[in-house]
């Protein structure tokens, strides 16, 4: 049984030729992209360390609610073909957001927990860290902007939670799935004995350099929360998706209104709460620097 | 998928209800051993598809759709509908607004009528222009967090839920979409009351029929609204804008209004709960977030189910009864002489100072047995 779920806009190959059609034009305004500044006048906004996760396929499930038949059902997995994402080494730091805050472009964080040293920030909502992102692309004069969650789980590679359940679910039982989802996300979040906020780097990096994916910290996505409705064969009939929700990675997937600066617990029949709310960020290349690669790119083949 | 594969699954997973069965059935014998004559009996299951169904429209507190107080015919599926509304309220008589939000745009949500044994069936819909998923926990049910499990819907989207009114009595009802959306999403005004009458009609101690005349529905409300730096009111834009500064102020558990149905004084004046002498009246009180004390001033609690619940038998003569947060109690009474009278939270500071205040308005002929002004006001003699 195949089940071909693509949510992500096709790469187009007229986009490259687009880019070089437009490149007259921008040459001039674009030439300081090339050798950006480390650090802005008046300001000292240091641009962020990166790292640059090669491209590749990778099993992925969508988030959101799933049903099949009017069943709840686990996200099917299907392959993704992602191109290379720059992305923030470390989650943006209680100080960098500090400084948005100071500029006065950014609402003041709420961290539940502390920590000694250079810590993320955390006690963010979503539409704080939207707010960051803006501050720092005008201050930096490139396009900062939060992760899909396709991204987020492509940069966290084995960080990454399998986001599925071993359980098929039941056609006339809700419980089944229900309670296998919430054994699975007591698993995947099981404390180890701090929820306090550690320095930048203290949970390890993965294979690609990425720092503290899947530590105490849940990061915020671009992803909106959706419902998604498969027929009897897994295809797709719908998938709404609800934008005043958005989605929270970490050691599980969580959606979280996008106001919300920190989750609680108690009660939940929405999975067990994160610890801490916090962010990073992925770097768009900048139109010149696009071309320039895919030229390079043409010409290395 | 092979034919052989099916054929496996299945032969596995007949294996494996064989062994379920064997492992309950040893189980039920041992339980049998040892009660010998309370062996439970399974309660009988309807086939759904031959219950007659009936559909209500439900009306705004303090009113009460229309109902049998005593069932005419077997079990039925009852079917509702309510539709969830972010909404501006107007709390109190200076205009202090909260970013509200309701089932079916009252505070409380509407009540819903049943008899034990009937089956509710509740259409649920989360308006489009709402901003957030909300759903319904039905204390009445049971399982799937009352229904909270099966009901969370987004914006735009419906769902139906069924439920079995396996116990008598008056329960509440409120939204529960997970962490600290649920005490927010209740102290935004997403409560409200079902009432599960026994067939056979409300009972008094002794097993003598119980009738009302009319029937009141009072919600009573905590609100906790954010003030700025002077102490006034803010006012906020939508639910998401008031979320941080309202939940602050929650954490004080210090309400800043205390109301019944939805605001100061929402129940009194021209809005006073009309009856005539020698009415009963059924008051259902739900309040799902605090404690509360009902006190009729100037009557009393003929028959009250405190806990709200129509298999114990009700207290008589109360002056004053409590109703635990997360539950309504049902308390009935005969109006014996006309006048004013104030039902309040005893709690006479939420009462008088933060709006836990109604009114009834009774009409009827003066008992001077009753009470008598032997001497109007004078100068004191001497």
């Amino acid at each position: 049984m195949t089940i071909s779920l693509d949510f992500r806009a096709a790469q187009s190959p007229l986009i490259p030729a687009l880019l070089l059609c437009g490149l007259s034009m921008v040459l001039g305004v674009e030439s300081g992209v090339l050798t950006p500044p480390r650090f802005f006048p008046g300001a000292s906004v240091a641009l962020p360390t990166t790292v640059v996760v090669p491209a590749r396929n990778f099993a992925f499930r969508a988030p959101g609610e799933f049903q099949r038949n009017g069943n709840p059902v686990s996200s099917p997995s299907h392959v993704v073909e992602q191109q290379a994402v720059e992305i923030m080494r470390f989650q943006v730091t209680a100080a960098d957001y500090g400084r948005c805050v100071t500029a006065g472009a950014c609402e003041p964080a709420h961290p539940r927990h502390s920590g000694a040293g250079d810590v993320p920030a955390a006690g963010v909502s979503f539409n704080d860290a939207q707010s960051y992102a803006t501050w720092l692309s005008s201050r930096t004069g490139q396009r900062w902007r939060l992760p899909t969650v396709e991204e987020w789980d492509f940069a966290a590679g084995p960080m990454a939670a399998d986001h599925g359940t071993q359980s098929p679910g039941s056609a006339n039982d809700p419980s089944v799935l229900w309670l296998a989802q919430f054994d699975e996300q007591a698993k995947a979040s099981a404390r180890d004995g701090e929820a306090g906020l550690r320095p930048a780097g203290g949970f390890g990096s993965n294979q690609f350099g990425v720092s503290d994916m899947g530590g105490n910290v849940w990061e915020w996505t671009s992803s909106c929360n959706a419902r998604t409705t498969l027929d009897d064969a897994a295809n797709l009939i719908s998938r709404i998706e609800v934008c005043g929700v958005r989605v929270l990675e970490g050691r599980h997937r969580m959606p979280m209104s996008a106001f919300v600066q920190d989750a609680k617990g108690g009660g939940c029949s929405m999975g067990i709460p994160p610890d801490n709310l916090g962010f990073r960020l992925v770097r768009e290349p900048g139109l010149l620097e696009r071309v320039t690669g895919w030229l390079q790119k043409m010409l290395g083949a | 998928m092979r034919a052989e594969d099916i054929q496996l699954n299945r032969r596995a997973l007949l294996t494996g209800l064989a062994l379920t069965t064997a492992a309950v059935g040893a189980a039920r014998l041992t339980v049998t051993e040892a009660l010998a004559e309370e062996t439970p009996t399974p309660a009988p299951v309807n086939d759904l598809t031959k219950l007659p169904r009936r559909r209500v429209d439900l009306v705004p507190p303090p009113h009460v759709h229309a109902h049998d107080q005593v069932a005419t015919a077997g079990p039925e599926i009852v079917e509702f509908t309510m539709t969830t509304r972010e909404k501006k309220l107007v709390i109190d008589q200076d205009g202090t607004t909260i970013p509200g939000m309701t089932f079916d745009g009252s505070v409380p949500g509407p009540m819903m009528v049943v008899h034990e044994g009937d089956y509710v069936e509740l259409t649920l819909c989360n308006h489009p222009d709402n901003t957030m998923p909300h759903n319904i926990d039905f204390h009445a049910s049971t399982g799937g967090l009352g229904g909270g499990a099966l009901t969370l819907i987004n914006p735009g989207e419906e769902t139906k839920l069924r439920f079995k009114a396996t116990r008598a009595g008056a329960f509440v009802y409120h939204c529960a979409p997970g962490g600290e959306m649920i005490p927010w999403h209740v102290v935004s005004g997403m409560n409200g009351a079902i009432l599960v009458l026994p067939r056979d009609g409300l009972k008094d101690g002794q097993g003598k029929p119980l009738k009302y005349d009319r029937i009141y529905y009072v919600g009573e409300q905590d609100f906790y609204v954010p003030r700025d730096k002077d102490g006034k009111y803010k006012t906020y834009d939508g639910c998401g804008d008031a979320y941080a500064d309202m939940l602050e102020v929650m954490k004080t558990l210090t309400p800043t209004h205390v109301v019944f149905n939805g605001a100061a004084a929402a129940l009194t004046d021209e809005n006073a709960l009309p009856a005539n002498v020698g009415e009963t009246v059924l008051i259902i009180h739900s309040v799902a977030n605090r404690d509360t004390r009902p006190h009729l001033i100037g009557g009393h609690g003929d028959y009250v189910w405190e806990r709200g619940k129509f298999s114990n038998p009700p207290l008589t003569d109360l002056e004053t009864w409590h109703v635990a947060g997360g539950s309504a109690a049902a308390a009935l009474y005969k109006f014996r002489q006309p006048g004013i009278y104030a039902y309040v939270n005893h709690n006479l500071i939420e009462a008088v100072d933060l709006g836990a205040t109604a009114q009834f308005k009774v009409e009827g002929k003066w008992d001077d047995d009753l009470m008598t002004q032997v001497l109007a006001p004078t100068a004191i003699d001497g």
